[in-house]
């Protein structure tokens, strides 16, 4: 029985950080611009070409 | 309005954003952006500007925001380099309205995710307590153990997530009616009180998860409802920004400073290009032009203006460049007092009471009776009143509005995406109610049953072939049509345009002019929707026009005809123009003339003979009959002020998107109203089983998720239907 007081909330634990994650995805801005951000990765920067 | 094919000196500063913390920044938007290498290009271009800080383009809504480095920036070069990368831009102002919604949204977000993780966490816990429901072995201490995890992970979750609902029933109730918002806001609350004190007290039911799952089912309700909102205001708000932009006024210095409509005062001299809108009403000081005033008036013939002539707001400018002199503000303007009008059906528009509210308002009373009526009745008969308490809670948690806050949003979402696809934008679910409702469908003429635009009628393609190649170096709109029915070829060279008069150039070495009749000196003034053209010295060609109706409009009108509504058409047009369309496509009842006021007046007129009407217009001249009628349609090629005073917006040739759109609005509703019936079926099984005591826990969360999910699927079969 003694298991469960340890598993019930390691397993809240672990469900709390999911929802803080969200919630910091969402605060920071993640969900603004889908469309771009998903443009954004085939975007050469011209200063990350390794030097010939 | 774009304002890229502006000269150098153009002085945007009006639109420059001065922050808080002294630096400027500007919001522009720039529709063309659609691909990485777009973004790529204007961000590294505006960055490479002098003063330039910071540029972000957000490709979703297709906006882009500068920073500067200073207090003050050069809005004009920052639109000039786009205009030169061939993105035309508008600078707009993002609004407070905006930013409010999106925090609304990500607030509603936010609180669907802790109903979430809520709901799987308290679960987690039931499960135990279901099983010992069951026989299996569970101690009164595990159980009272298991209520307590349950509880405590529970209740925080369901108050913060509740938050949206009981924060919308304390307005509610401050104004001293009760929403929907109302029961649920009592039932939570209620359910998490009772569940802590049989926690307390030792006892059997719990229904933590029950709170939680319900305020998780009801706030995917309200998400999509959202959703749907966002989208159709996002639309809007795009078009607002696009209109509101700015008039060209032509400084001391005859410097061109751009300036926003309603900075123009009376006075102000204004430039205004071909193909232009007329910003403020004005009248002519230099140069010859043609008017058209379709969208205003919905005559389709242009109107010539010269030195002296007076200009309403929201004509556009056919042949020649205008110098102008305000004679009003823009919100005095021949615009401005359609916009008021517009405003005033917008408010008669609100008072529509909403399907979902109607059941509420039925709902609300008979479930707390019941309710009410189970407890006192109960205790009454000798329950106790713990017993009889906990028999009223479950009655509130069977009878749970899970259903029916799913039933209209689910349906509506799903309607509106398939009319997304085949090009019908709804604003609101609202406005899909109302077009189910109707059964009058009034239609504009010019642009909605026609295309809009000048066809030519007789075309000789041995005439067409010889005057293509002036027609196609000239912007006007007569010319325009000449050009596409001639299709590709060459251009005269040498080409001279004469504003208000016609074109002269030279066809393979000889000299030749297209026009108006008195260009050519054809003797008899001509009509305004013809064109004349001859080579030098050489046998004169006549070409007519007329505005073509669209393809399918006959078809149209008779499929809604079959529908069993009654059509009718008003338009602004002379007569002639009107009978010969009403012939066409069979439709008796047609009044010509009108103008806006009598548009909207005869729209009050049917609504008051009880009539629900459908309104089909384009032009600002539409635009208070769109906002008075019960549900309105405009066409995407509408002016700005007539596709927001409109439900729903279509876009393309076709004209069938009106019978589509009334289609999937009365599915939707029949869907809707299956919805309603079902979850009134299931109370009625429901609330006896709570009275009589038979309901736990567990019946009560495979009840509340078991009718939401057949709720759910049900709206989603007005998306697969073709």
């Amino acid at each position: 029985m003694n298991i469960v007081m340890f598993l019930a909330p390691f397993s809240l634990g672990l469900g709390l950080i999911a929802v803080g994650a969200f919630w910091w995805c969402l605060k920071a801005g993640q969900y603004e611009d889908p469309a771009g951000d998903a443009a954004r990765i085939l975007v050469e920067d011209p200063e990350d070409r390794p030097a010939a | 309005m774009a304002l890229t094919d502006a000269a150098p000196r153009l002085d945007l500063d009006a639109f420059v954003n001065h922050r808080e913390d002294g630096h400027a920044s500007l919001d522009l938007l720039v529709p063309d952006a659609r691909c990485a290498g777009c973004m790529a290009k204007i961000e590294r271009e505006i960055l490479a500007l002098p003063d330039v800080a910071a540029a972000r383009l957000n490709l979703t809504q297709k906006r882009l925001t500068v920073d500067f480095a200073g207090a003050g920036g050069d809005a004009a070069g920052v639109v000039n380099t786009l205009a030169r990368l061939g993105y035309p831009a508008t600078p707009f102002d993002p609004g407070q309205a905006r930013a409010a919604h999106d925090q609304e949204g990500r607030r509603l977000v936010l609180a669907l995710a802790v109903a979430g993780f809520g709901v799987l966490n308290t679960m987690m816990f039931s499960v135990p307590i279901w099983a010992g429901l069951f026989g299996q072995e569970l101690g009164p201490a595990t159980r009272t153990l298991m209520m307590w995890f349950s509880g405590i992970v529970g209740a925080p979750c369901a108050l913060y997530a509740g938050l949206p609902f009981f924060r919308s029933a304390w307005r509610s109730l401050k104004a001293k009616r009760a929403n929907m918002d109302v029961p649920i806001s009592i039932g939570v609350l209620l359910t998490l009180g009772i569940s802590f004190s049989e926690t307390i007290l030792g006892g059997r039911d719990a229904y933590f998860d029950a709170a939680v799952s319900l305020l998780f089912l009801l706030l995917i309700g309200r998400w999509l409802e959202h959703r749907l909102r966002a989208r159709a205001s996002s639309a809007a708000a795009d078009l607002l920004a696009l209109q509101a932009a700015s008039a060209t006024v032509i400084g001391d210095d005859d410097a061109l400073i751009a300036k926003p409509l309603n900075e123009v005062l009376p006075g102000d001299r204004l430039l205004v290009r071909p193909g232009e809108r007329i910003p403020v009403d004005g009248r002519v000081l230099s140069g010859v032009s043609e008017l058209d005033n379709s969208l205003l008036t919905g005559e389709t013939a242009p109107a010539r203006v010269v030195l002296g002539g007076a200009c309403r707001a929201g004509a556009l400018n056919l042949s020649g460049t205008l110098h102008l002199v305000a004679t009003a503000r823009s919100e005095d303007s021949a615009v401005a007092a359609i916009a008021r009008l517009v405003e005033a059906g917008a408010q008669a528009k609100s008072r529509y009471v909403r399907l979902a509210d109607k059941a509420a308002a039925i709902y609300v009373p008979v479930v707390h009776t019941v309710a009410l009526a189970t407890f006192i009745g109960g205790w009454g008969l000798g329950l106790g009143p713990r017993e009889a308490l906990i028999r009223a809670v479950a009655v509130l948690i069977v009878t749970c509005p899970c259903a029916l806050g799913l039933a209209v949003p689910a349906v509506q979402i799903t309607a509106s995406a398939r009319l997304f696809r085949r090009g019908v934008l709804v604003k609101s679910g609202a406005a899909l109610e109302r077009l189910a409702e109707v059964d009058h469908v009034v239609f504009d003429k010019t642009g909605v049953l026609t295309e809009g635009r000048p066809r030519l009628i007789n075309p000789a393609p041995q005439a067409l072939a010889m005057a293509a190649p002036l027609a196609r170096a000239s912007r006007h709109p007569l010319a325009r049509a000449l050009a596409e029915a001639a299709g590709m070829g060459p251009l005269a060279a040498d080409v001279t345009e004469h504003a208000g008069q016609g074109v002269e150039g030279l066809i393979d070495g000889r000299r030749a002019r297209l026009g108006r009749a008195k260009f050519l000196g054809v003797a008899g003034g001509g009509s305004e929707t013809e064109l004349w053209f001859a080579f030098d010295g050489d046998t004169k060609i006549r070409f007519r026009f007329a505005d073509r109706l669209r393809t399918d409009a006959a078809v149209t009108i008779r499929s809604l005809a079959a529908r069993g509504l009654t059509i009718e058409i008003l338009s602004g047009d002379v007569s002639g123009a009107v009978q010969a369309v009403a012939e066409a496509v069979q439709v008796e009842t047609w009044r010509a003339g009108c103008t806006p006021e009598d548009k909207a007046a005869r729209i009050d007129e049917l609504a008051r003979a009880g009539r629900k009407v459908l309104m089909v217009g384009d032009g600002l001249n539409d635009a208070a009959a769109l906002a008075k009628a019960h549900a309105a349609m405009a066409p995407g090629t509408a002016l700005e002020a007539s596709q927001n005073a409109a439900d729903l917006v279509f876009s393309g040739e076709q004209l069938g998107s009106v019978t589509v759109a009334l289609d999937v609005a009365a599915s939707a509703r029949k869907r809707a109203l299956e919805n309603f019936g079902f979850a009134a079926l299931y109370n009625l099984v429901a609330a006896p089983a709570a009275i009589l005591g038979l309901v736990n826990p567990f019946v009560a969360a495979i009840a509340m998720s078991g009718s939401s999910l057949i709720v759910t699927l049900n709206a989603l079969r007005t998306g697969l239907r073709r």
